[in-house]
C-alpha cells in the first residue's frame, strides 16, 4: 500500500501551542526507547517539555496483556509546562491491551495511532476483549480519531532487503512510529540518526536498519491519503537561548551530590542498595568515577548507610539513597548519624507502599517516616523536591545543610520526580551556593585539649576527622556527656544533650530562605500548600483557577523540618488553606500540629500523580463554599 | 612470612602508655578482653602508624568498648554494623589504619550478612573477633558460636542449634586471612594481631575470650598447663604438625583425613607429618574443620593468608584510570554529555 513516489505533497501545517503524547505498547515493543528519542528530538528542537515513563514492576509480563503494557508520556509545548499532561491528546497503542489500559485518560476526540497487528484476535483475547469485539472496527473509538496503520508490515516491508532476521526486523517497528510522529509534528529526523549511529558503531547495518524504518514511517505520513484530513502540527520553539541538558530527577540527585563534594572540596561516598525507583542515583554516579566519585552497592540497605556514616567520619560527603522499604532498614543507622552529628545525606525516593507496594509508582506516604520513624528523639531536617530539575537545587541544599549543620538530612523525591525528565538550563558553578565544612584543625601539644561535643552558637560540632594530629577521640551512639562526648548516663546531662541536638536542627530555620508564594496574591481567600512532586499540577490548576478570576494562590514547601520562619504569617494570609498530597494525609497533620490551623486535606493515594483537573476542582469547590 | 618477630618498628617516643585513653576499661575483672587490650597497647606502638592514623570501629557487645579505653580514634557503631562501618571508612580514607572489635553475637549473628561480605570484598582491615561463646552484655543468652547442650537464660534446656565454625566460614566466603588466638596466651595473642596488622586485607582473628561470669571455662580445654599440651597444636608455616607434652605427637594427612600419629612409635617420623603452608586453601580448610573433631587437638595460628587485591585499591584504580587526562572539572559536570545549544 505504499506509494513508492518519494514526492512530498502539500500538507496542512496547523500551529499548536502544547501537546501530550502518550507512546504505549507492549513491554518488549520498545515504547521507553522511542518517547526518549522523541523527547530529546523536541527538547533540541527548543520546545518546553515534560516527560513520564509508565511501566511495570516486571521485567517482561506476558506479552499482550494489561500487565505488561509500558507507556512513555509526554508534552510539548510553547510556553512553560510542569507536568506531562492530566490527559494525552495523542496515543500511539501498540497493541489492544495498551488501547484499553489508557484510554481513559486520552482527550475526547484525541488521536488513536493503532498498530493494527497488535488488534488481531489473540493479542484482543490477551487484553480481555469479549469474542469479536475489536474496538477500531465496532464503533466504540467514534468519539476519536484513530488511524489503523499496520506497522509491523510496512516495517516488515521497508526492511525485507536489510539482512536482518525477521525478529530484528520486528524489532524495528517502533521506529516506524517514531518516524511516523516525527512527520507528524514536523520533527526533524537528524538527532535520533546521530544517535542510531553512535549506539550501532560497531553494527552500522543495524543503525542503517533502524534508520530505513524510521523514514518508511516518516514517508507513510508524507504519501499516504490516511492523514490528509488531519494535517501535520507545528509547536513553536521557545526556549531561550543558552546550553540546555534534559534530566531526570534521579540523574539530578546525582548530579547535585557530585557537584556539591566539588563545591565543599570533599570527596563524595555513596554507599547504596539497588531499590525501585532510587537505583538510577546508584547507577548514575557509579559512572562518575572521573569526578573521584566512590560508589558502594552494598549488601544491603543498613550496609549502604552504615558505610555512609564510616566514611562520613572519615570525612567525606556522605550519601545514601534508598525508596520506602530500605529507609525503614536504615532507621536504626539514621538515630547513630544523629547521635554522632555527623553529615550525611539520605535521599528518599518515594513509592507506593506499606511493604512492597506499588514499587514503580509514586506516593508521598513517606513524610512521616521521615520525620519520625527513628526510636528515641531524633530530630533531623527534612526537605523535599519539586520537579526533576529542582531534585538538583534541593538534593544540593540537602548536602549544604549536612555538612554545615553536622547532621544527617533526608531529601525527598519520588518516583514521579525520579523517572520524570524536563529540559534544564545548564547552572554556572559561580551560582552554586558554597558549602563550607568545618574541620576541626591538628591541636599542638600544649593546647587545650579537644572537646568533640563543644558547639557554636548554632549548637553545631567541628568536624574532626581520624588524621588530625592532637584530636583522637571515641564517639559512638551511647549518651555522650555534654562538649567531652565520654560517655555519660547522667539523668540531666541525658536531657540536655536532647535539647541541645533537638535546638541545633530548630536553628537551621536562621539560615534558610523564607517560603515565597508561587503564584498568586499575597493576600485571599484560598492558599494551595504543596510540597513535592505535585508542584505541577498545582502550579497548572492554581493558574487556571487565577485565569478564572479566583483569589487563590500557591506556596509549595521545600523545607518541611524545619519549617521557614514565616509560614505561619503566610498561612495566616487567607480565609483558608488546602493541603493537596499524594497519601492519605500527612502534610496536613502536620501543619495542624504545628500552627493549630484547620488546613483542608486533598488525597490521592493511587500510584499516579494528581491531574490538574482534581486539584482545579478542589479549589473551585472550595472557594463557591467560602462565599456561600 | 613466619612471624615471631613482633618487634619491627618501634616509634621511639610512644609506649603502651600512650595508647591508654583517660577512660576506665569498664569490663568484669577477669574477663579476658583486658588481655586483648593490653597485648594491643602492647602492639601499636611497634607498627610505627601514628595514633592519629589508627581507628578503631566497634559494633555492640562488652568486645565493641574496645576503641572507649585507646587513645586513638575510635567510633562505637550499632549491633552487628562495625564491619560496613569500618569499610566504609576504609574506602574513604585507604590511607588509615583501620581495626575492628566485634564478637560472636555481633559479627556472626546480627551482623552476619555483613560477615560473609566485607571478607570477600577483602577490604584492608584488621577484625578481632572476640569469640566468647555467650552474649555477655545482655546476660547471658547462647551464641552462635555456644556448644551444643550449652544451658543458658535462653536456652534452658540446652542449645540445639548448631554453631558456627568461624574458621570455615571465613574460608568459605572468600576471605583472605584467618588467624585464632586466646586470650590467656598474650605473647602468642600478639604476635598474631601483628600478623593481622601486616596483612594487606581483611585480616580475621578469631581471639577464644574467657567469659568468666556467663560462660566461664569455655576454653578450659586449652587453658591450663595439664591438658593445653594434648589438647592444642600451635601452627607455624613450613614446620610439620607437631604437638603434646614432649612434642611427641603429629598429624598427618590421609588424603584428606588428618590422622593423629604417635612419633614415640618407630614406624613414624616429623618428616612424614603434614607440613603447615598457609598460602594453601585445602589445608587451611581442613585445618578450619579440626574444631568438629573432638579427637583432634584445636589449631591455633595463622591457618590462611592470601594475597589479594584490596576493595579500596581496586577501586582506586578504577577511579584512576578513569582521570587519565585529568580529573574532571564542576563545570564539566554541571554541563553533562548530552547537552544542546539552543540558539
Amino acid at each position: 500500500m505504499t506509494d513508492t513516489k518519494k514526492t512530498t505533497r502539500q500538507v496542512n501545517v496547523t500551529s499548536k501551542t502544547s501537546v501530550s503524547v502518550l507512546f504505549a505498547g507492549d513491554s518488549g515493543d520498545g515504547m521507553q526507547l522511542t518517547g526518549t528519542q522523541f523527547a530529546n528530538t523536541v527538547a533540541i528542537h527548543g520546545t518546553e517539555l515534560n516527560t513520564f515513563p509508565n511501566f511495570p514492576s516486571e521485567i517482561r509480563a506476558p506479552a499482550g496483556t494489561i500487565a505488561g503494557v509500558s507507556g512513555f508520556q509526554l508534552q510539548f509545548s510553547s510556553k512553560p509546562v510542569y507536568t506531562p499532561g492530566a490527559r494525552f491528546d495523542v496515543m500511539v497503542a501498540m497493541n489492544s491491551a495498551a488501547l484499553k489500559a489508557n484510554l481513559k485518560n486520552l482527550h475526547r476526540g484525541g488521536i488513536i495511532i493503532a498498530g493494527t497487528e497488535g488488534f488481531d484476535e489473540k493479542n484482543l483475547k490477551l487484553a480481555g476483549y469479549p469474542e469479536g469485539a475489536n474496538p477500531l472496527h465496532d464503533g466504540s473509538l467514534d468519539n476519536y480519531i484513530v488511524f489503523p496503520v499496520p506497522i509491523l508490515q510496512l516495517t516488515r516491508e521497508a526492511l525485507k532487503e536489510s539482512g536482518l532476521s525477521s525478529k530484528e526486523i520486528d524489532r524495528c517497528k517502533n521506529m516506524f512510529v517514531l518516524g511516523l510522529l516525527y512527520w507528524l509534528y514536523t520533527l526533524p529526523l537528524e538527532g535520533t540518526m546521530e544517535t542510531l549511529y553512535a549506539k550501532f558503531q560497531k553494527n552500522i547495518w543495524m543503525a542503517e536498519a533502524n534508520i530505513k524504518a524510521m523514514k518508511a514511517g516518516y514517508f507513510f505520513g508524507d504519501e499516504t491519503e490516511l492523514f490528509a484530513n488531519l494535517g501535520r502540527f507545528d509547536i513553536a520553539p521557545q526556549k531561550q537561548h543558552g546550553i540546555y541538558r534534559r534530566v531526570t530527577g534521579n540523574e539530578a540527585c546525582a548530579i547535585a551530590l557530585t557537584a556539591a563534594s566539588k563545591k565543599a572540596g570533599l570527596e563524595l561516598f555513596l554507599g547504596s542498595y539497588p531499590i525501585t525507583p532510587a537505583t538510577e542515583i546508584l547507577q548514575t554516579l557509579a559512572k562518575k568515577k572521573k569526578y573521584g566519585v566512590k560508589t558502594y552497592q552494598a549488601e544491603d540497605e543498613i550496609a549502604g548507610i552504615v558505610s555512609s556514616i564510616g566514611a562520613a567520619y572519615g570525612g567525606a560527603l556522605a550519601a545514601t539513597n534508598t525508596s520506602g522499604p530500605g529507609l525503614a532498614l536504615k532507621t536504626e543507622a539514621l538515630g547513630l548519624a544523629v547521635i554522632l552529628e555527623i553529615p550525611l545525606v539520605i535521599i528518599n525516593v518515594q513509592r507506593g507502599g506499606p511493604s512492597t507496594g506499588l514499587p514503580t509508582k509514586p506516593e508521598q506516604s513517606d513524610l512521616f517516616m521521615a520525620l519520625y520513624g527513628r526510636h528515641g528523639e531524633a530530630p533531623l531536617p527534612v526537605i523535599a523536591a519539586c520537579s526533576p530539575v529542582d531534585c538538583f537545587y534541593t538534593t544540593y541544599e540537602a548536602a549544604r545543610i549536612a555538612v554545615e549543620h553536622m547532621t544527617p538530612v533526608i531529601c525527598l523525591s519520588d518516583g514521579y520526580l525520579a523517572l520524570s525528565s524536563e529540559p534544564w538550563k545548564v547552572e554556572s558553578p559561580d551560582n552554586l551556593a558554597e558549602i563550607k565544612p568545618r574541620f576541626q584543625p591538628a591541636r599542638e601539644s600544649g593546647d587545650a585539649p579537644y572537646l568533640p561535643y563543644k558547639r557554636d552558637e548554632r549548637q553545631v560540632r567541628s568536624w574532626a576527622i581520624p588524621g588530625t594530629r592532637g584530636l583522637e577521640h571515641r564517639i559512638g551512639g551511647l549518651e555522650k556527656q555534654h562538649e567531652t562526648g565520654n560517655v555519660s548516663h547522667d539523668p540531666e546531662n541525658h536531657e540536655l544533650m536532647t535539647k541541645l541536638r533537638a535546638e541545633k536542627i530548630a536553628r537551621i530555620a536562621d539560615s534558610i530562605p523564607l517560603q515565597s508564594i508561587d503564584n498568586g496574591p499575597l493576600k485571599g481567600d484560598l492558599l494551595v500548600l504543596g510540597w513535592g512532586s505535585t508542584y505541577g499540577a498545582i502550579k497548572t490548576a492554581v493558574e487556571q483557577a487565577l485565569e478564572q478570576g479566583y483569589s487563590v494562590a500557591h506556596a509549595h514547601l521545600r523545607y518541611i523540618y524545619p519549617f521557614p520562619k514565616n509560614l505561619a504569617e503566610i498561612l495566616g494570609n487567607y480565609k483558608q488553606v488546602v493541603i493537596p498530597e499524594l497519601n492519605n494525609g500527612q502534610l496536613v497533620h502536620i501543619i495542624r500540629d504545628t500552627f493549630l490551623i484547620a488546613p483542608e486535606s486533598l488525597t490521592k493515594v493511587q500510584g499516579v500523580p494528581f491531574n490538574e483537573m482534581e486539584i482545579l476542582t478542589k479549589i473551585t469547590d472550595l472557594l463557591k463554599e467560602l462565599q456561600s | 612470612m613466619t612471624d615471631n618477630d613482633t618487634t619491627m618498628k618501634v616509634l621511639p617516643v610512644l609506649t603502651a602508655k600512650d595508647f591508654a585513653s583517660d577512660q576506665e576499661p569498664k569490663w568484669c575483672p577477669g574477663c579476658g578482653d583486658h588481655s586483648v587490650l593490653q597485648q594491643l597497647k602492647q602492639l601499636l606502638p611497634e607498627l610505627g602508624v601514628a595514633p592519629e592514623n589508627i581507628v578503631f570501629v566497634s559494633g555492640i557487645g562488652c568486645s565493641s568498648r574496645l576503641p572507649y579505653y585507646l587513645a586513638t580514634y575510635g567510633v562505637h557503631g550499632i549491633h552487628g554494623r562495625a564491619l560496613p562501618m569500618a569499610t566504609g571508612l576504609k574506602i574513604a580514607r585507604p590511607d588509615l589504619s583501620v581495626w575492628v572489635g566485634t564478637g560472636d553475637g555481633d559479627a556472626l549473628s546480627i551482623g552476619g550478612n555483613h560477615f560473609i561480605h566485607t571478607l570477600r570484598r577483602n577490604p584492608d582491615l584488621n577484625v578481632l573477633l572476640f569469640n566468647n561463646e555467650i552474649y555477655g552484655l545482655t546476660k547471658g543468652q547462647y551464641s552462635p558460636t555456644s556448644k551444643i547442650g550449652l544451658r543458658t537464660v535462653t536456652s534452658p534446656s540446652g542449645v540445639i542449634d548448631h554453631p558456627f565454625n568461624t574458621a570455615a566460614l571465613t574460608i568459605g566466603s572468600g576471605g583472605t586471612f584467618f588467624a585464632r588466638a586466646f586470650d590467656r596466651d598474650g605473647k602468642f595473642l600478639r604476635s598474631i594481631l601483628h600478623r593481622a596488622a601486616m596483612h594487606r586485607g581483611t585480616s580475621l582473628v578469631e581471639i577464644y575470650q574467657n567469659c568468666p561470669i556467663f560462660n566461664n571455662a569455655a576454653f578450659e580445654a586449652y587453658a591450663t598447663p595439664d591438658n593445653k599440651a594434648d589438647n592444642t597444636i600451635y601452627i607455624e608455616q613450613d614446620k610439620p604438625l607437631v604437638f603434646g607434652k614432649g612434642k611427641n605427637r603429629g598429624i598427618m594427612l590421609d588424603g584428606f583425613k588428618p590422622v593423629v600419629v604417635d612419633l614415640d612409635k618407630e614406624e613414624f617420623s616429623t618428616s612424614d607429618l603434614w607440613i603447615h603452608d598457609e598460602r594453601d586453601i585445602n589445608k587451611a580448610s581442613i585445618l578450619a574443620r579440626f574444631a568438629d573433631e573432638e579427637s583432634l587437638p584445636r589449631p591455633f595460628g595463622v591457618f590462611y593468608a592470601e594475597e589479594r587485591v584490596t576493595y579500596e585499591d581496586a577501586l582506586a584504580a578504577q577511579i584512576k584510570d578513569s582521570q587519565i587526562n585529568g580529573c574532571w572539572t564542576l563545570e564539566e559536570l554541571l554541563k553533562g554529555e548530552n547537552s544542546y545549544e539552543i540558539k
